[in-house]
C-alpha cells in the first residue's frame, strides 16, 4: 500500500538505529525480522529502540502500538503512516 | 550529542560509553536499590561516570526488592561492599502506597514513610559504613483535590511535599546521608520532559530517557566531591561577561550594570558569584584590558556587586588567556580540574579548552539574559560538606595570592620581607596549643629535623618535665594570620641544649623564620646559662630540605651532630618582630 521506495528508506534507517542501540554491527533487518531473531532485542532494549526511532523520525507511538508490533515490517509501516499523516 | 536543554550527553551517547576502557579510572562502588525499573539508570550512571573519568561499578538489586535486600544480612548488597548506596523510590509507587491508606493513615503518611526509611537506614548502617544517597520525589499532583490539596493534610500533594522536606531534615541530621534532588531537576525541566506515560505503562519506567541521563549526572555530581573532585575557583572574564559593553571603548559610565540597558543580566550574575565566594569558592578575573581601566568599576562604579576585595587574583593584560589562567593556577596552587572559566567569547573559550586540559569552560548562551539560568542548571559547584571554615579558607587563598602578587612588585626580597611587617608570638607549650603542636610533630615530614612523633599527652607532659624547654611560634603579617607554624623541644644534656625536635610549616619558608628561631634558641640558652646548642639531622625520604639547615645557621660539625657556641653567636637580622 505504501510507496515501496519510502518504505525501503525507512527500513534502512531502522537498520542503522538497531545497529547503534543494540551495539551489534551484524544486524541485517528484513520486514519479517522479530525479536526472536536478534538476541540483544529484549524487552528493555525494545523500549530503547522505540525511543530512538521516535526521536529519529519525529513521530510518537502509543503505549498500545509499542506492545502490538509483531515484527520490523509492522513498525516500519507504523512510522510510514505517521509520517504521511503529518504531511 | 548533548541535550541542548541540559548540556548532558544524550542517553544513547552514555550507553555507548559502556564499551569504553574504564581501566585506570578511579573507582566508586555503587549499589542501586529501586522500587521501579533501574536498568536504564544503571547504564546512564556508568556511562556518565566515564564522561567525567570515574569508574562507577554498579550492583543493581532486582527492582521492588529494596526491603528484602536491606533486611537480609546475606544479601548480595552486603557482599558487594559498596562505597555508596542509592535508594531510588518513585512517586508512582509512593502514590499507590498512599491510596491503600485510610484517611487517618494518610494524615501521617509522610512521617510514617520517614520512620520506615530510618529503620532501613539503621539496618544498612549495621553492616555498611558508606554514603547513602536518597532520591526525593517528583511533585506529581494526583488531581484529586485540585488546589485545595494544598490546604488539606490528607491529600497526596500535601503529604508528598511534606515528605520531601522531611528527607532534607533527615539528611541535615545525618552526615553520610545525601539527597539526589530529582524533584529539583523536575521543577527545572517539567513533567513533560521527565515522564513518558507509555514507558511507565509498558515497562514500569518512571523517567524518560532524556531525564534518566540528567538524574545520572546529578548522582555522579554527588559522588565526585566525595572522591575529592570539586570546583574551587571561578575565573571570570569582564567585558560582556561581568558587565555589558567594552570598558576600554565605552568608558566606566556607559557599561551596562544595574539599571542601565540590560544591566540586570550582569548584576544577577555578579550576585551569584558573590554568593559562591561567601560559600568558599575563590573568584579570579582574567580579562583582555588595561589593568587600571579594568579595575575602575570594581573600585568606583556604584552599581558593581563585586569589589576588588572579592577577587583573589586579578589579571588584566593583553596576553593570551590560557597563559593568564596558568598564572592564576600558579598563584592559587590548585588543580586545573578544580577551575571554571566563564567568558562570552567563543574564541577565548575554545583556546582555553584546547590549551588547558581539565578546566571546565561552559558554552554560554548568546543572550546574556540567559547566562545565570544556564550556569545554575549545570550544577558546577557541588560539594559533599560545608563548614564555616570553607569561607575562611578562601580568605587564606586570597591572602596568599596578595602576598605573591606583592612579592612581584618589590625590587628585592629584603624590601618585600620588610613590607610584610611580620610579627611572631614566642611561647612555651600550654594547654591551648598542645593539640596543634602534636599535630605538627605528627604531620610534618619535610621541615622536620629528627622526625620524632609526639601524641598530645606526651606534648602536655613536656610542659612540666625537668630539663626540657618548649617553644612555639606563630606568624602574622600584613596580609593575615598563619597561626602556629613552628614548634621546638629542647633538652638539657651534658651541659648543652639539645634540639630534640624542630618542626615547621613549609608555608612560611624563605621569610627568615629559621633565623628568627635560632636567635630565640640562643636567647633561651643564655638565660639558662648553657654554653652550647647541639642540633642533629636524621635524614628521611622527605626531609632533604633541612639537610643543610644547621651549617647555614652557623653550626659546626661535632661527632656526627652540629654544635653552636652561644658565646660566639651573632644574632641574625630578620624582618620579624617578637610580639
Amino acid at each position: 500500500m505504501q510507496n515501496s521506495a519510502t518504505l525501503n528508506d525507512v527500513l534502512k534507517t531502522f537498520n542503522e538505529i538497531f545497529i547503534e542501540v543494540l551495539e551489534n554491527e551484524d544486524i541485517v533487518l528484513t520486514y519479517e525480522t522479530t525479536a526472536a531473531d536478534i538476541p540483544e532485542w529484549d524487552s528493555l532494549n525494545h523500549i530503547a529502540l522505540v525511543v530512538a526511532i521516535e526521536k529519529k523520525f519525529g513521530v510518537e507511538f502509543t503505549a498500545k502500538e509499542i506492545q502490538s508490533y509483531k515484527n520490523v515490517g509492522e513498525m516500519c509501516d507504523g512510522v510510514t503512516l505517521k509520517l504521511q499523516a503529518k504531511k | 550529542m548533548a541535550d541542548p536543554k541540559t548540556s548532558v550527553p544524550d542517553f544513547f551517547e552514555l550507553k555507548k560509553n559502556l564499551k569504553k576502557d574504564f581501566s585506570g579510572l578511579p573507582r566508586f562502588r555503587l549499589a542501586i536499590l529501586g522500587d521501579s525499573s533501574t536498568q536504564f539508570l544503571h547504564q546512564a550512571i556508568r556511562g556518565y561516570g566515564y564522561e567525567v573519568e570515574l569508574n562507577v561499578e554498579i550492583y543493581e538489586s532486582d527492582y521492588g526488592q529494596t526491603d528484602q535486600e536491606i533486611f537480609n544480612a546475606q544479601a548480595r548488597l552486603y557482599t558487594f561492599k559498596p562505597d555508596g548506596v542509592f535508594l531510588f523510590y518513585s512517586t508512582q509507587k509512593l502514590l499507590s502506597g498512599f491510596y491503600s491508606c485510610n484517611e487517618n493513615e494518610r494524615r501521617s503518611f509522610a512521617s510514617d514513610q520517614v520512620s520506615k526509611l530510618r529503620n532501613s537506614l539503621a539496618k544498612l548502617r549495621q553492616s555498611l559504613s558508606c554514603k547513602i544517597i536518597l532520591s526525593n520525589f517528583t511533585e506529581i499532583d494526583d488531581g484529586v483535590f485540585g488546589n485545595f490539596g494544598n490546604k488539606h493534610p490528607a491529600s497526596f500533594i500535601f503529604q508528598l511535599r511534606k515528605l520531601n522536606v522531611a528527607l532534607m531534615e533527615l539528611a541535615a541530621e545525618e552526615r553520610d546521608v545525601f539527597i539526589n534532588d530529582i524533584s529539583g531537576l523536575n521543577a527545572r525541566m517539567g513533567l513533560g520532559y521527565s515522564f513518558q506515560p507509555k514507558l511507565y505503562v509498558n515497562s514500569d519506567i518512571v523517567f524518560s530517557l532524556e531525564f534518566t541521563a540528567l538524574v545520572a549526572r546529578n548522582l555522579v555530581d554527588i559522588v565526585l566531591p566525595m572522591m575529592g573532585k570539586l570546583k574551587k575557583c571561578l575565573i571570570l572574564d569582564l567585558d560582556n561577561t561581568l558587565w555589558g559593553g567594552i570598558i576600554g571603548d565605552d568608558g566606566m559610565e556607559n557599561i551596562q550594570i544595574g539599571d542601565l540597558g540590560i544591566g540586570k543580566a550582569y548584576s544577577q550574575l555578579q550576585q551569584w558569584a558573590l554568593q559562591l565566594k561567601h560559600r568558599g569558592i575563590i573568584l579570579a578575573v582574567s580579562s583582555k584590558n588595561t589593568e587600571s581601566i579594568a579595575r575602575e568599576p570594581f573600585e568606583r562604579h556604584p552599581d558593581m556587586v563585586l569589589r576588588m576585595d572579592d577577587i583573589s587574583v586579578f589579571v588584566a593584560n593583553w596576553e593570551n588567556k590560557a597563559d593568564n589562567i596558568r598564572y592564576i593556577q600558579s598563584i592559587l596552587n590548585i588543580g586545573f580540574d578544580s577551575m571554571v572559566f566563564i567568558d562570552d567569547n567563543p574564541f577565548e573559550r575554545e583556546l582555553v579548552k584546547k590549551e588547558i586540559p581539565g578546566i571546565t569552560v561552559p558554552d554560554l548562551p548568546e543572550d546574556p539574559a540567559k547566562y545565570l539560568d544556564f550556569l545554575r542548571g549545570l550544577n558546577l559547584f557541588e560539594t559533599a560538606s560545608y563548614s564555616e571554615e570553607d569561607a575562611e579558607r578562601t580568605r587564606q587563598y586570597r591572602e596568599e595570592a596578595k602576598r605573591v602578587v606583592a612579592q612581584q612588585s618589590y625590587s628585592s626580597q629584603d624590601e618585600y620581607l620588610r613590607s610584610l611587617q611580620m610579627t611572631s608570638a614566642v611561647k612555651g607549650f600550654d594547654s591551648f596549643n598542645t593539640p596543634r603542636v602534636a599535630q605538627l610533630t605528627q604531620r610534618s615530614n619535610q621541615f622536620n629535623l629528627r622526625t620524632v612523633r609526639y601524641t598530645e599527652g606526651e606534648i602536655a607532659a613536656l610542659i612540666t618535665a625537668p630539663g626540657a624547654y618548649t617553644l612555639s611560634f606563630d606568624l602574622k603579617d600584613s596580609y593575615g594570620d598563619h597561626g602556629l607554624i613552628a614548634a621546638l623541644i629542647l633538652k638539657e644534656q651534658e651541659g648543652a641544649l639539645f634540639i630534640d625536635t624542630w618542626v615547621m610549616s613549609c608555608r612560611v619558608l624563605s621569610r627568615g623564620m629559621e633565623q628568627f628561631i635560632i636567635n630565640q634558641i640562643v636567647n633561651l640558652a643564655e638565660k639558662q646559662k648553657i654554653s652550647s646548642v647541639i642540633g642533629e639531622y636524621l635524614p628521611t625520604q622527605k626531609n632533604g630540605i633541612v639537610k643543610e639547615l644547621y651549617p647555614s645557621l652557623g653550626f659546626v660539625q661535632d661527632n656526627g651532630k652540629w654544635m653552636l657556641s652561644v658565646q660566639d653567636f651573632k644574632s641574625f637580622n630578620t624582618y620579624i618582630d617578637a610580639e
